[in-house]
């Protein structure tokens, strides 16, 4: 009976937003593994970008998925020689 | 003007490939337009019984490309529907039995002759799929509403664009308004959300589509059918008409009880 009220008035989560999660995970998953030259791009881009604040140990990059539960994050490691001196900081507008 | 070549494919086995394949044929044949289907599947036959021509196959896709007999004679005319063709698959061959090329150049022949060719391709990424995929101008994704078919769809449109096939369009099949309603199906705005490509169609769960194939009837012919009407208008958005999904949501006693008791900030009097 309060099971009959409690659907009526929407309080019961269905089982889809379970498997969009899920889906969207997995998919970052498939998509950078089976594209090697992805995460190579991103860490040339990552490496000129940071580059130009920072002296970075390129060969140390390292860049993986970390994913618990239901979050995935990005993981960078990146070693620094040394700030950079001169470098321009843009004023925020 | 040379006609258009387009592959039906998905990845995963058994979201409705070969249904697709023969109720799209079908449709462009009613609307006029002169068709041929080509079953991919080498070893694995199927869009024959789907169509309800399996025992008037004489000659096979095999046959052609081995150059056994000429085209014209492998071509099955379907006696329902006018300028409907299907050239079958060979059931005893492997895959690797016919090459891309090969496959191209069967396309580009039939063109000539055909407004469309529609080549059904079998599941999973090898090469029944690169054969499939040779010969094609477009293609066609479908998927059901399920986690495992969408994974293998994303893939698939992947290797698509890979291999210059750069926008396919989404058939959602077996979409259940009932568990959408609930909660416990992605719905449309969902999967396209997560495959990104364009929507070509929406086809309801239909129990009319295995009476059609236990007759060998394509559903197309019956529009009275909810699946027949999402194929007939699926086609007509192939010819490039703009027609509006169907209304596939059907007010449940919840959703009366709820605007009874003026849940949704209106007054209405019950049904």
């Amino acid at each position: 009976m309060f099971d009959f009220f409690g659907k009526l008035f929407g309080r019961d989560e269905g089982s889809k937003k379970a498997a969009k999660d899920r889906l969207k995970l997995v998919l970052v998953h498939d998509r950078a593994s089976l594209s090697p030259r992805l995460m190579e791009n991103l860490k040339e881009d990552l490496i000129r970008v940071i580059s130009k604040y920072l002296e970075i140990d390129e060969e140390g990059l390292e860049v993986s998925f970390d994913q618990e539960e239901e979050t995935m994050a990005l993981i960078a490691n990146i070693p620094i020689r040394q700030v950079r001196r001169n470098v321009e900081v843009k004023a925020n507008s | 003007m040379a006609g258009k070549s387009l592959v039906v494919t998905s990845g995963k086995g058994g979201v409705g490939k070969t249904t697709t394949t023969a109720n799209i044929g079908t449709g462009l044949a009613l609307l006029g337009k002169k068709v041929c289907l080509i079953d991919a599947d080498i070893g694995l036959r199927n869009l024959d019984v789907v169509m309800g021509l399996e025992n008037r196959i004489v000659y096979d896709l095999v046959d052609v490309v081995e150059g056994h007999c000429k085209l014209r004679n492998a071509l099955i005319k379907d006696k329902r529907c006018e300028n409907l063709f299907l050239l079958p698959a060979a059931q005893t061959r492997e895959k690797d039995a016919v090459s891309p090329d090969q496959m191209r150049e069967l396309c580009e022949t039939l063109k000539e002759d055909f407004d469309y060719v529609i080549v059904d391709s079998p599941a999973g990424i090898e090469h029944g799929f690169r054969n499939a995929i040779a010969g094609a101008d477009d293609a066609i994704v479908v998927t059901t509403p399920e986690v495992s078919a969408v994974r293998d769809a994303d893939r698939i449109i992947g290797m698509l664009e890979a291999n210059d096939l750069r926008e396919p369009r989404l058939i959602i099949n077996r979409i259940r308004p009932d568990m959408v309603r609930r909660g416990d199906m992605m719905d449309i705005d969902d999967i396209i959300e997560i495959l990104a490509i364009k929507l070509l169609g929406v086809v309801p769960d239909d129990q009319d589509v295995i009476v059609a194939t236990n007759r060998g009837e394509p559903v197309v012919y019956d529009r009275r059918t909810r699946s027949g009407e999402a194929y007939f208008n699926i086609v007509r958005r192939i010819e490039g008409e703009d027609v509006p999904l169907l209304q596939l949501e059907q007010e449940g006693l919840v959703e009366r009880l709820k605007r009874f008791f003026n849940f949704d900030g209106k007054r209405r009097k019950a049904e």
